[in-house]
């Protein structure tokens, strides 16, 4: 049984955390302990600290139609990981439906419903598995005592198999069509009372041969994102808002927009003062009969802005700042030993600096929402990825109850944590109710890249000391980011458990001294999650570290990896650092399991056949790193011309993610983190002058295209029993592909990269 | 009045003629499939075709587009069966989807006029498509397929 005690906010597993944390504490709990068949979970999971919790009640999720069509409720947002085809996909399975007739319909915002629907964290198959897997089985159950009855015969001797239930002694047999009636008033069977399927028998799960629902609907345009909503008499705007973060509207003149051809009105948009969690930025909405006389319209417009006090915000200053501050003692935040006596006593010390930027997300569909706000009621369409929290904020923002705020979810052109981010949709819920018709706000590019809730910016410093026999006997890893938390309240100046617990404090490495520091950063910027979050600039740091050590002692990088993660053993940091974040799930589920790491570390090197000799300019490198729960690495193979071009053949990642439901999906998103990996070491960085992002379009923040590589991403899955938890598989991709990339870079080229991004650095 | 001929159907459009074609095709006559990304012809999100080239709908004016023949994703095959548009099914290319209608009318256009492309030729060809989930490794695979029959 999950628990569901309520943790301090700010170390909440939810990326909603401060809010409904501190406002909605009590009424979470009820909801989620007063939930008829919770679910029992046959092992532990964060799930039920999230708010709603989680729900497995069959009633809720699956419908019967007396012509045999099954209807699953879909609560989770797709963004392009297969959630939407996944989870549906376990309750077809355990209730033995036929997945030809299966019909997914997505559910609205509304947890106390469907449970937790913040699709973040990599944990839509680690919280929900076992609760979908409980759905499919009691309504199975419920159709084979349907039927057991209705034949008047003992239910042990009837079994569902294919959409109908067959009683073998008889012959007889029923589809589930006709048994839905009779079936749905069955009582739905306790959580104890629940037969899983054998997993030998299963058809779906974890043999990867389902497409995506939507995939028909994707090729031919029909599938509906956020941007395509359509509702009769809508309008269309978009919103000019303040250039630098804290900023505010002091005067603009509406004359010139408004004789644009097509913009109708030009209205003000309710500004809160940052940090405020997700409310709006504010600022002036040129509202027209089509976004492109909107955007016009908003060119036309005459605003006078005061910057507020980001103002004078430069980001190649505040490098420096951070670099000064990691060159000094931060806050100790994990102590093993003694580093510092450690470090003056070593035979050498190998010390290096990482610097990576800010970045933006640009997902291809930006920000965009759609609502109507009538009758004291609003209905809302968006792409969300956390659509309760949207709801609440909705509710509360306009003054009117929670019913009467429906949300309805779209499919998300791309996510990777902007859109759990609801700033958009209360933009268009303020803004219909300004002009009391139904409006589509869309954030251009420009405002996507300029407004963005950045990844944070941080400076890395490790120092590690080895002995006479080349042992590394201590660890000093230093890190200073502006953190999260800054998003939500008064800046905490440093990196919170949840940040430090990605990649910092959880370095898997048996070195007898070993300390983590943390210095202070303040920010100037709205700073929020980007897929995989403060573990892209940690496992930079500490991945490319080990292959400075290995250069150092002249050693092959992936057996100094091997050796520094040492004997195999389940590391568990809840009692030696305080408030030890485990990405919200118990450490007895997940524990650091150091065999499961290095054994992806020695299946990603065999598969990319780690040590052949390579042809000059070529080399490989390797990163391996636990995020999400999962145990990922990744091998890079480079090649690098004469002038400094840098093609990636080849890339091998592998994969333990516990038990797996759908290898095909898995395999598109380690290909996608490779590419993802690919941009932000490549191109990735926002820059701030005079507290404005100086980047606005793909131009100028450039993403890898298909020419940039990798060409070849190859992904091997550990095989999993279905008693190994299932863990993260969105994120932890990602975070492992640049160090592996700098690491092959320096094995072709010689030259050590610690700054991303790489930009001209290899023609230089 | 702007008349503008679209997936072989006439219409018609009274606003502003200066707005790009993309936001009439999708905010006027509702054919959403076509995507925004950037509206600086940066991406391919936009993609259609006009008189059978591929082009980028958010950097053409709308009253450029008169006259012309323009195909939209929801043109491109009455039953959506265009061989891309299989290939790009059989290898499960998209993962969120935005960008495929762009992708997927960036490389019928290629097809069209290059049906055997080399992987340099489809690499250049589809170098102006962004794809953020990065789902280019079976982008070129399902052009790969499509022109070799699917």
């Amino acid at each position: 049984m999950t628990h569901i005690a309520r943790i301090n906010p700010i170390e909440n597993v939810s990326r909603r955390f401060v809010l409904k944390g501190v406002v909605a504490a009590g009424a979470f709990v009820m909801a989620a302990s007063a939930l008829p068949g919770r679910a029992l979970a046959a092992y532990a999971t964060g799930a039920g600290e999230m708010p709603g919790g989680t729900v497995n009640n069959p009633h809720i999720f699956i419908a019967i139609d007396p012509n045999g069509l099954v209807t699953i409720v879909a609560h989770r947002s797709e963004m392009g990981t297969g959630v939407r085809t996944s989870l549906p996909l376990v309750v077809a399975e355990e209730m033995d439906a036929d997945w030809n007739h299966v019909h997914v319909v997505q559910a609205p915002g509304d947890e106390a419903r469907y449970g937790n629907q913040d699709t973040d964290g990599s944990r839509s198959l680690r919280h929900f598995l076992q609760p979908m897997q409980q759905c499919g089985a009691a309504m199975r159950m419920m159709l084979e005592a349907a039927a057991a009855k209705q034949w008047g015969v003992d239910v042990a001797t009837v079994k569902a198999a294919n959409h109908e239930v067959v009683h073998s002694a008889s012959g007889r047999r029923a589809g589930y069509g006709e048994l839905a009636t009779a079936a749905s008033a069955m009582p739905v069977p306790a959580p104890d009372a629940l037969k899983l399927k054998d997993p030998a028998t299963y058809r779906y799960l974890g043999k990867g041969t389902v497409s995506i629902v939507d995939l028909f609907d994707i090729t031919t345009g029909r599938a509906t994102y956020g941007i395509d909503a359509r509702v009769p008499g809508m309008k269309y705007a978009v919103v000019a808002r303040p250039p630098v973060v804290g900023g505010k509207l002091v005067s603009f003149d509406p004359k010139d927009a408004l004789a644009v051809a097509g913009v109708e009105r030009v209205e003000v948009v309710q500004a809160w003062p940052w940090p405020s969690k997700f409310m709006p930025l504010g600022g002036v909405a040129v509202i027209a009969r089509n976004t492109g006389a909107a955007i016009m319209g908003r060119d036309a417009l005459k605003i006078v802005w005061d910057d507020g006090p980001n103002k004078s915000y430069d980001s190649d200053l505040y490098r420096k700042a951070m670099q000064e501050t990691a060159g000094k003692p931060g806050n100790v935040v994990r102590n093993e030993g003694d580093a510092e006596a450690a470090l003056k006593s070593a035979a050498r010390v190998v010390t290096a600096e990482y610097y990576l930027p800010h970045l933006a997300h640009a997902s291809m569909e930006p920000p965009t929402a759609t609502a109507h706000f009538v009758d004291g009621k609003c209905e809302v369409w968006a792409p969300l990825q956390s659509p309760g929290g949207t709801r609440e904020d909705i509710a509360k923002t306009l003054g009117i109850p929670d019913k009467d705020v429906k949300v309805n979810v779209t499919l998300l052109g791309g996510g990777f944590g902007r859109k759990s981010k609801w700033d958009y949709a209360l933009e268009a819920a303020l803004l219909s109710k300004t002009i009391g018709a139904p409006v589509q706000v869309t954030w251009t590019r420009e405002d996507d890249i300029q407004h963005d809730f950045y990844h944070t910016v941080s400076c890395e410093r490790i120092d590690a000391g080895l002995d006479a026999n080349g042992k590394v006997v201590a660890w000093r890893h230093r890190t200073v980011a502006p953190s999260i938390g800054s998003t939500f309240g008064p800046d905490p100046k440093h990196e919170q458990s949840f940040e430090l617990g990605m990649g910092v404090v959880d370095v898997p490495f048996a070195i007898p001294n070993l300390r983590c520091e943390n210095g202070e950063a303040a920010a100037h910027a709205r700073i929020g999650w980007f897929r995989s979050v403060s573990n892209i600039p940690h496992a930079f740091a500490v991945q490319s570290m080990v292959a400075e050590i290995a250069h150092a002692l002249g050693r092959d990088p992936k057996d100094v990896l091997i050796e520094m993660i040492g004997p195999d053993r389940k590391i568990d940091l809840s009692k030696s650092v305080e408030k030890f974040w485990n990405y919200g799930d118990p450490v007895s589920t997940y524990p650091i399991d150091t065999a499961r790491l290095k054994h992806v570390a020695e299946l990603a090197a065999k598969q990319a056949g780690w040590g052949k000799t390579l042809p000059k300019g070529q080399g490989m490198g390797i990163a391996a790193h636990r995020s999400f729960l999962s145990y990922v690495a990744t091998v890079v193979q480079v090649a690098v011309d004469e002038k400094g071009n840098l093609t990636v053949p080849r890339v091998d990642t592998a994969i333990d993610c516990g038990y797996f439901v759908n290898p095909e999906r898995i395999a598109s998103q380690i290909e996608g983190a490779a590419i993802m990996g690919m941009s932000l070491a490549k191109y990735g960085e926002i820059t701030f002058k005079n507290g404005r992002a100086q980047q606005g379009n793909f131009d100028t923040f450039q993403v890898a295209r298909i020419n940039d590589g990798p060409i070849a991403t190859h992904v091997h899955i550990v095989p999993n029993s279905n008693d190994v938890p299932s863990s993260g598989v969105g994120e932890p991709g990602v975070p492992p592909f640049a160090p592996a990339l700098c690491n092959a870079i320096f094995a072709a080229t010689g030259k050590r990269l610690r700054n991303m991004p790489i930009g001209d650095q290899l023609s230089t | 009045m702007i008349k503008l001929r679209v997936n072989g159907q006439e219409h018609s459009y009274d606003g502003n003629p200066s707005v790009p074609l993309l936001w009439v095709l999708r905010d006027e006559f509702g054919l959403t499939g076509t995507k925004f990304g950037c509206g600086a012809a940066l991406c391919g999100a936009c993609t259609v075709h006009l008189d059978g080239q591929a082009v980028r709908s958010c950097g053409m004016v709308v009253s450029d587009a008169a006259g012309h023949e323009i195909v939209t994703i929801e043109g491109l095959h009455p039953k959506g069966e265009h061989p891309v548009q299989k290939a790009w099914r059989q290898v499960n290319v998209p993962q969120c989807g935005y960008c495929q209608a762009g992708q997927i009318m960036q490389a019928a256009a290629l097809l069209a006029q290059t049906p055997k492309p080399s992987d340099a030729e489809i690499n250049d060809a589809m170098a102006g498509n962004i794809c953020r989930c990065g789902c280019y490794q079976r982008i070129a695979a399902a052009v790969r397929l499509a022109s070799t029959g699917v």
